[in-house]
């Protein structure tokens, strides 16, 4: 009973809502009769537009894709920018806000071969087994992993052996040159202080600076050391060296190739002379190994330093030659698991020995073609830039490695012309002390005044320097300097035939 | 054995062809240096054995030809990975590149800042 009742209200409801459709149908049919098409918000369907053509919808969006993907960067302007495309992915532009296309080559020429030299490809390729799966270490004589390791340095130590002449085992590897420069003179100085006996040290007043370093901080704890003066053409006078032995000397430290002059010391009569006097002769020759025929048994060489990355190698490898017979003693700087005949503990890098090792066979195996080449370019170099008027090669010219070329242009300031030659990257002296605008230590010990060792430039030749090059250097050189000398008031003085030594400038 | 099987089979050909290789991998180099370097040194050092009749001897320097080809190989491709701005000698020579057609667009004028 009780659901009679809605049952008919529902009724009634169905009856009244199917009347209203019919109406609304009513109230459209005269449009449709009378064909009127005014303002109207709803279209005509038609089957077509419900269904998809396949073909020509996939042709559309293949159109769409190609359009995004295939625009090459050559040929979009980035928003914002106004750059290309291209330019944006180009390695230097993050660098730059403001951009602008030019048609030559930016980087400038390498010519500073003696602050450091490119890897050569062979190294990299000797070398990167080592960094990727010969991981082991060559101390450990457990596993395989170390055997393999332990081989391939020994072998590395047998080429930079036969690279100088000695026996492997007097091979001990250090960080670099300056590691083993300290190594042996306050090792050598500091076990004879131990002993007591003698505490007398000679070097010469145009080593590199850790030499001299080395030896002031020896002074600190009682050696005495001799600094012996050049000669104007740079080289030792051996006179003076035996005039500076006393009995009591100990070490005499001695560069073969001067890394800023280039000039060539005469190491086989000083070897000769301290082995008479029973004195040790250190020499550093990270300058001179690999690019001049060495021998340590002829020139009785006791110590030497060896560096990696000046013959081609990796940074941060060198070596340090240490006399087995006679022995020379010397105390460790480093103490620890007693690696490398204990005078220099810890782990050694293997990628880096063997890319030295490596380098060093290179360097042997190539000396003949390397030296030819290089004294042909430095020849090309050295008769461009004397051709210059006003300029002059620092250093003896005849005991002087070709590859290091010390050239002073009177009346440029050597700075300026660096920073004019910014397209070739040079320097004025050794890369330690290039950060300050003293002159050269070097060329004042040669004797050289203050303007003249303020306006050299070294140039360094390598394996991989070309002609090309060294022609682009000589024009480029030849122009800047007279441009340079242009600007110049006192240049204007020289060319009217005044001396300038003879000016008395006003006090003021 | 026909006819040309014997020629690429001989010495000289071998020789060539290994010369030729050197040569086309040496170009493959991206930084100049090394790309000049081993164009030079491949062509001198061919040139310093031109004489030679030894097989022996030519037999030992075609295997080190062989390895160097292969070191080669893998270091062109080093070299292409990382490739730096051109230097300033090469530009010139090489026809000017505006960086388009496949050419390297360089940003920044060195030496003037």
């Amino acid at each position: 009973m009780s659901n009679i009742a809605p049952s008919a209200a529902r009724q009634a409801l169905r009856v009244c809502s199917r009347r209203h459709p019919s109406s609304s149908l009513s109230r459209f049919a005269p449009r449709a009769a009378t064909g009127y098409h005014g303002r109207s918000y709803v279209t005509e369907t038609k089957p077509v537009n419900a269904t998809i053509n396949v073909d020509t919808t996939i042709k559309a969006e293949r159109e769409a894709f190609m359009k995004e993907t295939g625009s090459k960067p050559a040929h979009e302007i980035m928003p914002t920018t106004g750059l290309g495309a291209d330019a944006m992915l180009s390695p230097t532009a993050g660098i730059l806000k403001q951009a602008s296309i030019i048609d030559e080559g930016t980087r400038p020429i390498y010519l500073d071969m003696q602050a450091t030299t490119p890897m050569d490809p062979r190294v990299v390729d000797a070398m990167l087994p080592y960094m990727t799966g010969m991981y082991g270490n060559p101390h450990s004589r457990t596993h395989a992993y170390g055997w393999e390791v332990d081989k391939a340095v020994e072998q590395a130590r047998e080429h930079i052996a036969s690279l100088i002449g000695a026996d492997p085992k007097e091979i001990i590897f250090t960080s670099g040159a300056t590691e083993s420069n300290n190594m042996s003179i306050k090792g050598v100085a500091n076990f004879f202080m131990r002993n007591g006996k003698k505490k007398h040290v000679i070097t010469c007043q145009t080593e590199h600076k850790c030499v001299l370093d080395s030896c002031r901080h020896l002074q600190d704890d009682g050696v005495e050391v001799t600094y012996l003066p050049v000669q104007n053409n740079g080289l030792v006078d051996m006179a003076q060296l035996e005039a500076a032995i006393r009995p009591d000397t100990c070490l005499v430290s001695i560069m073969t190739v001067n890394n800023e002059i280039g000039v060539l010391q005469p190491i086989d009569e000083i070897g000769k002379l301290c082995r008479s006097k029973k004195i040790f002769f250190h020499t550093d020759g990270a300058q001179a190994v690999g690019k001049i025929p060495l021998d340590v048994n002829k020139s009785n060489i006791d110590l030497m330093s060896i560096s990696g990355h000046k013959i081609y190698g990796p940074k941060g490898i060198g070596a340090c030659y240490v006399r087995r017979r006679p022995r020379v003693r010397l105390d460790p700087i480093i103490s620890g698991g007693g690696q490398e005949r204990g005078l220099r503990s810890g782990t050694l890098a293997p990628s880096l020995v063997i890319g030295f090792g490596e380098a060093a066979r290179i360097c042997k195996e190539e000396m003949a073609y390397d030296s030819k080449r290089i004294a042909a370019l430095s020849q090309r170099l050295l008769s461009g830039l004397l051709s210059l008027e006003h300029t002059t090669l620092n250093g003896d010219a005849a005991r002087h490695y070709p590859g290091c070329v010390n050239v002073s242009f009177a009346y440029v300031e050597g700075e300026s012309l660096l920073m004019a030659l910014k397209d070739i990257a040079l320097s004025s002296g050794s890369a330690c002390t290039s950060a300050s605008l003293e002159p050269s230590y070097v060329l004042r010990a040669l004797g050289s005044s203050d303007e003249s060792a303020h306006s050299s430039i070294r140039f360094g030749i390598g394996r991989f320097t070309t002609e090309a090059e060294i022609d682009y250097v000589l024009k480029a050189v030849s122009e800047r300097v007279s441009f340079l000398r242009e600007l110049s008031p006192l240049w204007e003085l020289v060319q009217e035939g005044v001396d300038l030594n003879t000016i008395e400038w006003s006090q003021h | 054995m026909s006819l040309t099987q014997a020629a690429k089979g001989d010495m000289p050909y071998q020789v060539r062809s290994l010369y030729r290789s050197l040569l086309r991998q040496s170009q493959q180099f991206a930084a100049y240096n090394f790309r000049e370097y081993a164009k030079r040194r491949t062509r001198d050092a061919f040139r310093e054995h031109k004489g030679d009749t030894e097989e022996r001897q030519i037999q030992e320097f075609m295997q080190k030809g062989l390895k160097e080809l292969q070191m080669l190989k893998r270091q062109t491709v080093i070299s292409q990975f990382y490739q730096l701005d051109r230097l300033v000698v090469e530009g010139g020579k090489t026809g000017k590149q505006k960086g388009d057609h496949g050419g390297i667009v360089r940003q920044k004028d060195t030496g003037w800042d």
